[in-house]
C-alpha cells in the first residue's frame, strides 16, 4: 500500500487534532467536573402529585438547612409548574425536574441549565448562574433582578410553543 | 466487457435508477416548498395554525431525511454497482419488489401525516404515539431497502471470487460499506418500531419503556447520517475528480475512509442523548470519544478530494500555490458540486465538533443551532452531491445531453448560497437560545426582538432554496425531452495517477470489520440498552399529539 508523504503528514495532523479535542473534553470532565446532566434516577411519572418530592406544595425554590438552593419543577403539557422561579446568581443551585406526561426539554436562556425531561426519570442540573450572562439576554426588572425565559425545547404536542416559564435571577 | 465509446454499458439498471431517484427528487421538491412555508409560519409572516406548522415539519423531515435519502441512495447505488463492476444487477425482480415496498411505505406514511393523525415530527419520540399507519409506512420503507443491501453485498462477494487478488473498484467498495452500515444502522429503529411503537399505536400494549426507546433510536440516529453521507463521498472520490479533468489522489486512502466511516460512526449514538437523565455520564463520555474519531475520515476526505482537484487544476494549466483553484472548471456542474460540498463541510464539521463536545452540547441542545448544523452538513454538503451526481448520471441514463449546463451550475450556486443564508442566522439565533421546532414565539417581546433581525435573512434563504429546487427538477425533466443525443453513455470513474491493482485484504472487504463491530457494538451498547431490562422504572403511558 502506497501512501503519499503529504498525505501521511496530514494524517498525523488530523490524528493530533482529534487527540487534542478528546483530551480537552476529558480534562474538563475529570478535572473540572463538567458533565451533562446524567443522574439515572427513576420516578413514577403518572403519580408525581402523590410523590413526596414533586407534590404541588413542594415545587419551586427551597433553601436547605445547609444553604443549598434546590428548585423543583414539573413539566406537563403545556405548562411549567411553577410558572416562575426566583434563583440567586453566584450560588450553587440544584434544579430537579420531572415530566407528568410526555418528553419535554428544559432550557433557561443565559445559563448552563439544559436537560431533557423524560417521563419515568428525574432530571437534575447542578450549576451556578452568572448574573452578567443572564443580564445580557434577559429583561431587567425594577428591583435590579433579571428575568429570562425557561423554554420547553422538546416538541411535546400541538401546543408546544406555548410551554414556557420564567426565571427571575437576583444578584446575590 | 468495457463499453467505452459504445452506446451503453452492458444491461445497466437505468430504469431502476431513474425510478428511484425520481421518487426521491419529486418528493424533495414538495418538502422544500414545505420548508419555506414553515419559515413563513414560525416567523409569523403568515399565520394558519400550529397544527399546520407541526404537520408540515413532520412531513418535511420524513421526506428529506428518510424518503429522499433512501430512494436516492438506492438508485445511485444500483447504478454504481452495475457500472463499476461491469455486471448487470443481480436479482432485478427483487430490486423492483423492494422499490414497490418502499414506495407503498412512503405513500402510507405521507397519507398518515397529511390527514393530521401523525403530527409527531420525524423523530417520533415516544410516549407521544402517532396513528399506526405512520409506523407501518416507516417499517415498509426500511424493509424495502433490504434487497439493495443483499444485492450490493452479494455482487461484491461474487466479483471478488471471480477476480481473486484484485482490488474491487473503489466506488463499489464505498457503496458496499454503505450497505453494510445500513444493515447495522436499521437494527435499532426497526426494533423500536416493531416491538414498541407499532404495538403501542395499535393498543396492544398499554405502556412504553421510554429509556429503551430512546436508546434504540439513538443506535440508529448517528450512523443513519453516514448512510446518507457515504454516497456523497463515493461521488467525491470517484466522479468529481474525473469531471474536473484530474485524477483521484489516493485510492487506498479512500478505502481507509470508507472503513473508518463504517467502524467509527456506529458505536457512538449516545451523543444524541447527552442531556438525557436515563444514561450515565461514563457511557456518554465513551460515546463522545468515538464521535470525535468520526471527524478523522472527513478530515482525510477533505485532503484527498482537494488534492485530486489540484491535479485537475494543474493539468488545466493552473500554476503556483493557488493558481490551480482558478483553473478548475467552475462551470462544469459535477466538479462545481464537489467544490461547493467541500466548502460546506468546513462550517458544518465545525458545528458538529461543538455538538460532540459532551458538556458544551448542553448549551446548544435543541436550540436552532441544531437544525442549522444538520441543514449545513446534510441539506448542504450531502444534498449538493446528490444534485451533482444526478447531473453526471442523467445524460448516461437518458441518452440525452443535459438540458442546460449553465442552469445546473446556477442551481448549485443558488443552493449553496441559499443554505448559508438560511443557516448562518439559525446558528446565531440558536446561540441566543431560540428553541427549535416551535410554531410561534409567544415569549417576552424583549427576548423575541433579539431574534427578529435574522428572520428576514432566513426567509430569503428559504426562497433561494425553493428556486434552486425547482431549477433542479426542471432541468432533469427537460433533459428527458432533449433532442440532442448524448453520444457516449458509458460510465467511467476517476483513475488514480498510478493504477491500483492489489490492496491489502483489509481494504478489500468488510468481514474482519464486521467482527470488530460486533465487539464494539457490544461494548458500547450492551449496558446502555441492557440496563432497561433490569432497572425498575415505571413505564410511560402513550399520548397522542393533541
Amino acid at each position: 500500500m502506497r501512501v503519499h508523504p503529504a498525505e501521511k503528514r496530514w494524517l498525523v495532523v488530523a490524528i493530533l487534532l482529534v487527540a487534542v479535542m478528546i483530551g480537552l473534553v476529558v480534562y474538563t470532565a475529570v478535572a473540572m467536573s463538567v458533565h451533562p446532566p446524567s443522574n439515572v434516577e427513576a420516578i413514577d411519572s403518572t403519580r408525581l402529585h402523590l410523590s413526596a418530592e414533586f407534590a404541588e406544595d413542594n415545587l419551586g425554590v427551597k433553601r436547605g438547612t445547609d444553604g443549598t438552593v434546590v428548585a423543583r419543577v414539573v413539566m406537563a403539557r403545556y405548562m411549567v409548574h411553577p410558572q416562575e422561579l426566583t434563583l440567586p446568581a453566584g450560588t450553587p443551585i440544584v434544579l430537579r425536574a420531572a415530566s407528568a406526561d410526555v418528553l419535554h426539554g428544559l432550557n433557561v436562556a443565559g445559563t448552563n441549565i439544559g436537560t431533557q425531561v423524560v417521563p419515568g426519570y428525574v432530571s437534575q442540573v447542578r450549576t451556578t448562574i452568572n448574573f452578567d450572562s443572564v443580564a445580557k439576554v434577559g429583561v431587567r426588572n425594577a428591583d435590579g433582578s433579571v428575568t429570562v425565559p425557561l423554554f420547553c425545547n422538546e416538541y411535546c404536542g400541538l401546543g408546544h410553543q406555548s410551554m414556557w416559564g420564567r426565571v427571575r435571577v437576583t444578584r446575590r | 466487457m468495457s463499453a467505452a465509446g459504445g452506446a451503453s454499458d452492458v444491461r445497466r439498471p437505468d430504469a431502476l435508477t431513474l425510478a428511484h431517484i425520481w421518487v426521491g427528487f419529486g418528493l424533495f421538491a414538495v418538502a422544500t416548498l414545505l420548508g419555506l412555508y414553515q419559515l413563513l409560519e414560525r416567523n409569523e409572516v403568515i399565520r394558519t395554525s400550529a397544527a399546520g406548522y407541526y404537520g408540515s415539519t413532520t412531513l418535511h423531515g420524513v421526506i428529506q431525511a428518510f424518503v429522499l435519502t433512501t430512494f436516492f441512495i438506492l438508485g445511485f447505488g444500483y447504478f454504481v454497482t452495475a457500472t463499476s463492476l461491469k455486471r448487470p444487477i443481480r436479482w432485478p425482480g427483487l430490486a423492483w419488489a423492494g422499490f414497490a415496498t418502499m414506495l407503498t411505505g412512503s405513500v402510507v406514511a405521507a397519507l398518515s401525516i397529511v390527514t393530521g393523525r401523525s403530527t409527531v415530527l420525524y423523530t417520533f419520540y415516544p410516549p407521544m404515539i402517532a396513528h399506526w399507519t405512520l409506523y407501518a409506512g416507516a417499517a415498509l420503507l426500511l424493509v424495502g431497502s433490504i434487497p439493495w443491501i443483499a444485492i450490493t453485498i452479494a455482487m461484491s462477494v461474487t466479483w471478488k471470487r471471480e477476480n481473486p487478488g484484485r482490488a474491487i473498484p473503489l466506488p463499489q467498495f464505498g457503496m458496499t460499506s454503505c450497505a453494510v452500515l445500513w444493515a447495522w444502522t436499521m437494527v435499532g429503529v426497526v426494533a423500536e418500531v416493531v416491538f414498541q411503537l407499532l404495538p403501542a399505536s395499535l393498543g396492544l400494549t398499554q405502556t412504553i419503556d421510554i429509556g429503551l426507546a430512546r436508546a434504540l433510536f439513538a443506535w440508529t440516529l448517528h450512523p443513519i447520517v453516514y448512510f446518507w453521507l457515504i454516497p456523497a463521498y463515493v461521488a467525491l472520490y470517484s466522479i468529481v475528480p474525473k469531471a474536473a479533468g484530474g485524477y483521484l489522489f489516493s485510492d487506498e486512502m479512500g478505502r481507509v475512509v470508507f472503513v473508518m466511516l463504517l467502524v467509527f460512526s456506529l458505536p457512538i449514538g449516545l451523543h444524541h442523548v447527552f442531556v438525557d437523565p436515563e444514561q450515565a455520564a461514563g457511557w456518554k463520555l465513551m460515546h463522545a470519544f468515538g464521535t470525535f474519531l468520526v471527524a478523522l475520515p472527513t478530515l482525510l476526505t477533505g485532503f484527498t478530494v482537494a488534492a485530486s482537484l489540484e491535479t485537475a487544476g494543474r493539468l488545466r494549466g493552473g500554476k503556483g500555490l493557488f493558481g490551480w483553484v482558478r483553473a478548475l472548471p467552475w462551470s462544469e456542474p459535477v466538479a462545481l458540486g464537489g467544490i461547493l460540498a467541500l466548502l460546506l463541510l468546513l462550517p458544518g464539521g465545525f458545528g458538529g465538533l461543538v455538538n460532540a463536545s459532551y458538556a458544551m452540547d448542553t448549551m446548544v441542545h435543541n436550540t436552532m443551532w441544531m437544525p442549522a448544523h444538520f441543514h449545513l452538513i446534510f441539506g448542504g454538503a450531502v444534498v449538493i452531491m446528490y444534485f451533482a451526481s444526478a447531473y453526471a448520471l442523467w445524460p448516461r441514463l437518458t441518452g440525452r445531453r443535459l438540458h442546460s449546463r449553465s442552469m445546473a451550475a446556477a442551481q448549485l450556486w443558488l443552493w449553496f448560497i441559499g443554505m448559508l443564508t438560511l443557516t448562518i442566522p439559525w446558528h446565531i439565533v440558536g446561540l441566543l437560545w431560540m428553541p427549535r421546532r416551535t410554531a410561534y414565539s409567544p415569549y417576552d417581546p424583549q427576548i423575541v426582538a433579539r431574534w427578529r433581525p435574522y428572520t428576514v435573512v432566513m426567509i430569503a434563504g428559504g426562497v433561494l432554496l425553493v428556486i434552486s429546487g425547482v431549477m433542479l427538477v426542471a432541468n432533469l425533466l427537460l433533459t428527458h425531452r432533449n433532442r440532442e443525443r448524448e453520444p457516449d453513455r458509458s460510465m467511467a470513474y476517476a483513475d488514480t495517477i498510478e493504477p491500483v491493482v492489489t490492496v491489502p485484504a483489509l481494504l478489500n472487504g468488510f468481514a474482519t470489520w464486521n467482527w470488530l463491530l460486533v465487539v464494539l457494538m457490544t461494548v458500547s451498547w450492551a449496558y446502555p440498552i441492557g440496563q432497561f431490562f433490569f432497572m425498575h422504572v415505571d413505564k410511560a403511558l402513550p399520548w397522542g399529539p393533541r
